[in-house]
């Protein structure tokens, strides 16, 4: 044995006395970091699951109220007469000028509504900028007709029942992002379904593709 | 309380939504390219970046093309579509476009252009032309056109006409000389179409059946539906894919086809196995004649039997004397026998004798003008317009003789020979013979052999003036440049293409608006026209090109509006089996309108020559020919970007170009697999790298055409070596075409 392993002993004696002192001060104080602990955690969690979620969306109105009800009861062919499928099988989507004008040449009711659309749109030849509440960003390959055709799915399954609405309703756009709230769904969490169909990220196809199909698809059938 | 809020932020949704919603904001930047939203429409059109001529439907996102596909109904393609007809947007959208008219401001081919308006470079141009015709010389205007067949180049020969220049030239394909062999063979003027689809047995001499001859797309067709139904033999010095796909490949010594052609017909002349009621009744010098002087003629019977014994032809060929004679059986005995001759897809030229010696087969079992056999389609003949009215300067210029001595008493038969120009070019003295070159739907500077040679002709003449919708080498190496629209953007009629049987006429119709400052070539040229004025002007009445092509078109308008196509019946081939425009009123093994020397019998059949390709042996020990691909664009056009993708690693790597060689020829000079080594012919040199393929002939050399593009676009230029660069054009004697399929050669280190 050296004369340094006798020392430690002696320091050792010494370190107990100043840890119990310390620990004593730390009690003392542990209450107050505990509180602000929890301020911090209990705030940003309030933050994060409340106020977050309606700081994260603005609200914007569709340019004209269209009533979609009041289309259907004329129309012969319900959806399929605005939103058909094209000769090559794509899928036409939300009509555009053309085809609305192809009607509505002139002011034909008394709706106010329409009286914009023809003046402010249809007159000038210029394409109503819709808010699309299903778009999908351009990496995303969506074939409707291999899921209305193909699975003889409804229109409704996916976009809710909006042929019997009568008022287009609040398009709440990410401020980040640009895309509708439709798309991650109106629960922050992404519990539950929106009353407007389905909500519509990747996962949310995967996992109607695996109920229905057995397997998620793969990476290359949406994303080419 | 930092933890806290970093626990707290962490259990909240700040962070996974704001990732998420981050990610998808970096998809959305505004610089991010994204097509424009629009109404999806499909327009009829037909591709016209090849002579191919097949119909094509393009889909259009709001007022821009996005995707080229083949037109379902149309009879040449059915829906199919080459990679390079895919690929047409890119000739619309690509970098290589000329966006407004250009005068050059540098040094030829410098690169240093000038942007100007229509007015000032019709306004230079038409300047230049009223001078050369006060020097009472039109003829100095020389025009090379991609084409001789349609309504454009019609005009822009009306326009050469009123002018008063009969030089008035187009590229050669390998077409040309079949041409001539029928024209002499049967007195038609037309071109030869193959009736593959009916025939059961296919003798290709070198033709790039699916590699792009003829319309390519048409014969993709062709083997898709053959289903084994039909007998390809395919006689070619590499094993290429054609001979790949074949049911049997004969190797042969580049340049020998003829020769074997003619001992099958000393097989089946011998052995009596071709058609008697056909060879007896409709043909003219089978056997041998006397004239009416009482002197004998030599016929084609007496000279297959005594010259083009198997024995012989195989050791000109290479191909063993009983695979000769098998080969003959077979083609005899089969139900419909169909023999068909080219390299490739169709650019490299070939003689009048092999091209007489494989119709003299067609003709041995019958074919001619039968289903499934070699039907002559008469020149198309749909437009009329009112003649011209020369002045006595234009009068004059038309006396001349053609500058690339085409229809002159030497090659009387030839009706373009572009590959003469350059060196009537060199030889003149003093002033060239050229002061003014156009060009439109050609580029002579890439397609021309001896490139060093069309730039020195080039450097003689004053003026050349380019038409082309992209940068090209001749584009390059002008000095004004009249931008075309792409033919997705124009309205042009499209003949059908040399080889095939259909009898339609197709029109490209502008799919999307002019992209750029272009203009029509027509109506380039009808503005030249009418700011010439006088006897020029008066030949064209028509406001713009567009009126002019409905004029001519007349009811068939609608349909090709409509349809893409419409079926003219001027082309079908008239003559009944037996019924031939020569003297004779037969067909003519013994060509008797040749009026070369009367004296020898074999100038006017069949023979085989044995021109050998430039370069002495000792010096340059291999040979080097060229091969197409389905993958490269061999022609005036450049290959977009999305072909070059395509191509294989041992074909093109980086910017070297892989010469495919055979590894016992290799070996015995030295080389290994790979290796970097300088390719020398009498002509160029370049650096290339040796791929080892056993499927092609020992001292033989194979390099792909369509690359060593020096302009175009980044995405071209600088990649491999031009084939043209490194070989010369020759003179077929018996025609005056062009005859160099390739070259001698001989590879050192590099």
């Amino acid at each position: 044995m050296d004369t340094n392993d006798q020392q430690h002993p002696v320091s050792n004696d010494a370190s107990p006395e100043t840890g119990d002192a310390s620990a004593k001060r730390k009690n003392g104080s542990g209450w107050i970091i505990l509180l602000f602990f929890v301020i911090g955690f209990v705030g940003s969690m309030l933050s994060g699951w409340i106020v977050f979620p309606d700081l994260l969306y603005s609200e914007k109105e569709q340019p004209i109220d269209f009533n979609h009800q009041l289309h259907m009861g004329v129309v012969y062919e319900g959806c399929q007469s605005c939103h058909y499928f094209q000769k090559d099988g794509s899928f036409s989507g939300i009509p555009d000028l053309y085809a609305c004008s192809s009607c509505h040449q002139f002011v034909q009711g008394t709706d106010p509504e329409e009286e914009k659309f023809v003046n402010d749109y249809v007159l000038p030849n210029k394409e109503v900028p819709w808010l699309v509440h299903s778009r999908q960003p351009d990496n995303v390959f969506f074939s409707h007709a291999a899921h209305v055709k193909g699975a003889d799915m409804e229109c409704a399954t996916c976009h809710g029942d909006i042929g019997r609405s009568t008022h287009t309703r609040v398009y709440q756009e990410n401020r980040i992002t640009g895309y509708s709230r439709d798309i991650w769904g109106y629960n922050i969490a992404r519990l539950g379904e929106p009353k407007h169909g389905l909500r519509m990220k990747m996962n949310d196809c995967a996992d109607c593709h695996e109920q229905q199909t057995g397997h998620k698809g793969y990476c290359f059938q949406c994303h080419k | 309380m930092a933890a806290g809020v970093i626990g707290g932020t962490t259990l909240s949704p700040v962070p996974w939504k704001l990732t998420d919603d981050i990610s998808i904001w970096t998809q959305n930047w505004p610089w991010t390219p994204v097509p424009k939203e629009g109404r999806d429409s499909y327009k009829t059109s037909v591709c016209d970046l090849c002579p191919g001529g097949c119909g094509i439907q393009v889909r259009r996102v709001a007022d821009r093309a996005v995707k080229i596909d083949g037109l379902p109904d149309h009879p040449m393609n059915q829906g199919k579509l080459c990679p390079l007809g895919l690929s047409g947007l890119q000739f619309l959208y690509g970098p290589a476009r000329v966006k407004s008219p250009m005068k050059r401001t540098g040094k030829r081919g410098e690169g240093k252009w000038q942007r100007i308006s229509w007015d000032d470079a019709i306004k230079d141009i038409t300047a230049a032309l009223k001078k050369l015709r006060d020097q009472k010389m039109p003829q100095r205007l020389a025009w090379v056109a991609g084409s001789d067949r349609g309504t454009l180049p019609q005009l822009i020969q009306r326009f050469m006409d009123a002018y008063g220049s009969p030089n008035f030239l187009r590229p050669p394909s390998a077409h040309d000389a079949y041409e001539m062999a029928v024209s002499l063979m049967q007195g038609q003027q037309g071109t030869a179409g193959f009736d593959i689809e009916g025939a059961d047995h296919i003798l290709s001499f070198g033709a790039g059946l699916f590699e792009g001859w003829g319309a390519p797309a048409r014969m993709l067709n062709v083997y898709g539906n053959m289903h084994g139904s039909k007998h390809i033999v395919q006689i070619d010095p590499r094993l290429s894919d054609t001979a790949a796909k074949a049911d049997q490949w004969i190797p042969i010594t580049p340049g020998t086809e003829g020769a074997l052609a003619l001992g099958m017909a000393h097989v089946i002349v011998k052995e009596s196995l071709y058609k008697q009621s056909f060879v007896n009744q409709a043909t003219f010098g089978f056997k041998d004649w006397t004239d009416e002087n009482g002197k004998i003629h030599t016929g084609f019977k007496t000279l297959v039997i005594k010259d083009y014994s198997p024995e012989i032809v195989g050791q000109v060929t290479g191909v063993d004397p009983k695979t000769i004679a098998t080969l003959a059986r077979r083609f005899s005995l089969a139900k419909k026998p169909i023999a068909v001759i080219g390299r490739g897809a169709g650019r490299l030229p070939g003689t009048l004798d092999e091209c007489m010696a494989v119709h003299a087969l067609n003709a041995l079992v019958g074919n001619l003008n039968q289903a499934g056999g070699v039907q002559i389609m008469t020149e198309p003949n749909y437009a009329k317009w009112p003649e011209v009215k020369y002045d006595p300067i234009a009068s004059a210029g038309l006396q001349k003789p053609r500058v690339d001595g085409a229809g002159t008493s030497a090659y009387p038969h030839a009706r373009y020979c572009l590959h003469r120009l350059p060196a009537a070019i060199h030889k003149a003295k003093g002033e060239s013979p050229v002061q003014a070159l156009f060009v439109t739907h050609a580029n002579p500077m890439y397609t021309l052999p001896d490139t060093a040679a069309t730039k020195a002709a080039f450097d003689r003449i004053p003026l050349v003036v380019s038409f082309s919708s992209y940068m090209d080498e001749t584009a390059a190496y002008s000095d004004y440049i009249l931008p075309n629209h792409t033919f997705l953007e124009r309205y042009e009629d499209v003949p059908p293409p040399a080889g095939t049987t259909q009898s339609i006429v197709g029109l490209c119709q502008p799919v999307v608006r002019p992209v750029y400052d272009t203009r029509h070539v027509g109506d380039a040229v009808i503005s030249i026209a009418k700011s010439m004025g006088g006897f020029v002007e008066n030949a064209f009445p028509w406001k713009d090109y567009n009126s002019y092509l409905k004029a001519a078109l007349k009811e068939n308008w609608k349909q090709l509006t409509d349809k893409g196509y419409a079926k003219i019946t001027d082309f079908e081939p008239k003559a009944s089996p037996g019924q031939f425009n020569t003297e004779s009123g037969k067909f003519e093994f013994y060509g008797s309108i040749t009026g070369a020397d009367e004296g020898a019998d074999k100038s006017v059949l069949p023979g085989f020559s044995g021109l050998q390709p430039e370069g002495k042996p000792e010096q340059y020990p291999l040979i080097l020919i060229a091969y197409d691909s389905m993958r490269i664009a061999g022609g005036a056009v450049g290959n977009p970007p999305f072909m070059t993708k395509t191509v294989d690693a041992d074909v093109l790597k980086d910017e070297i170009m892989f010469v495919e060689i055979n590894p016992k020829s290799a070996r015995k000079l030295g080389f290994f697999d790979g290796d970097r080594v300088l390719l020398t012919t009498p002509k160029g040199q370049a650096e290339v790298r040796l791929r080892f393929y056993e499927g092609i002939k020992p001292g033989v050399m194979a390099m792909p055409q369509g690359f060593g593009h020096t302009a175009f676009s980044k995405y071209l230029a600088g990649k491999g070596v031009n084939f043209n660069s490194l070989i010369a054009p020759s003179d077929d004697p018996k025609s005056g075409l062009n005859a160099a399929w390739g070259i001698r050669a001989n590879i050192s280190r590099a």
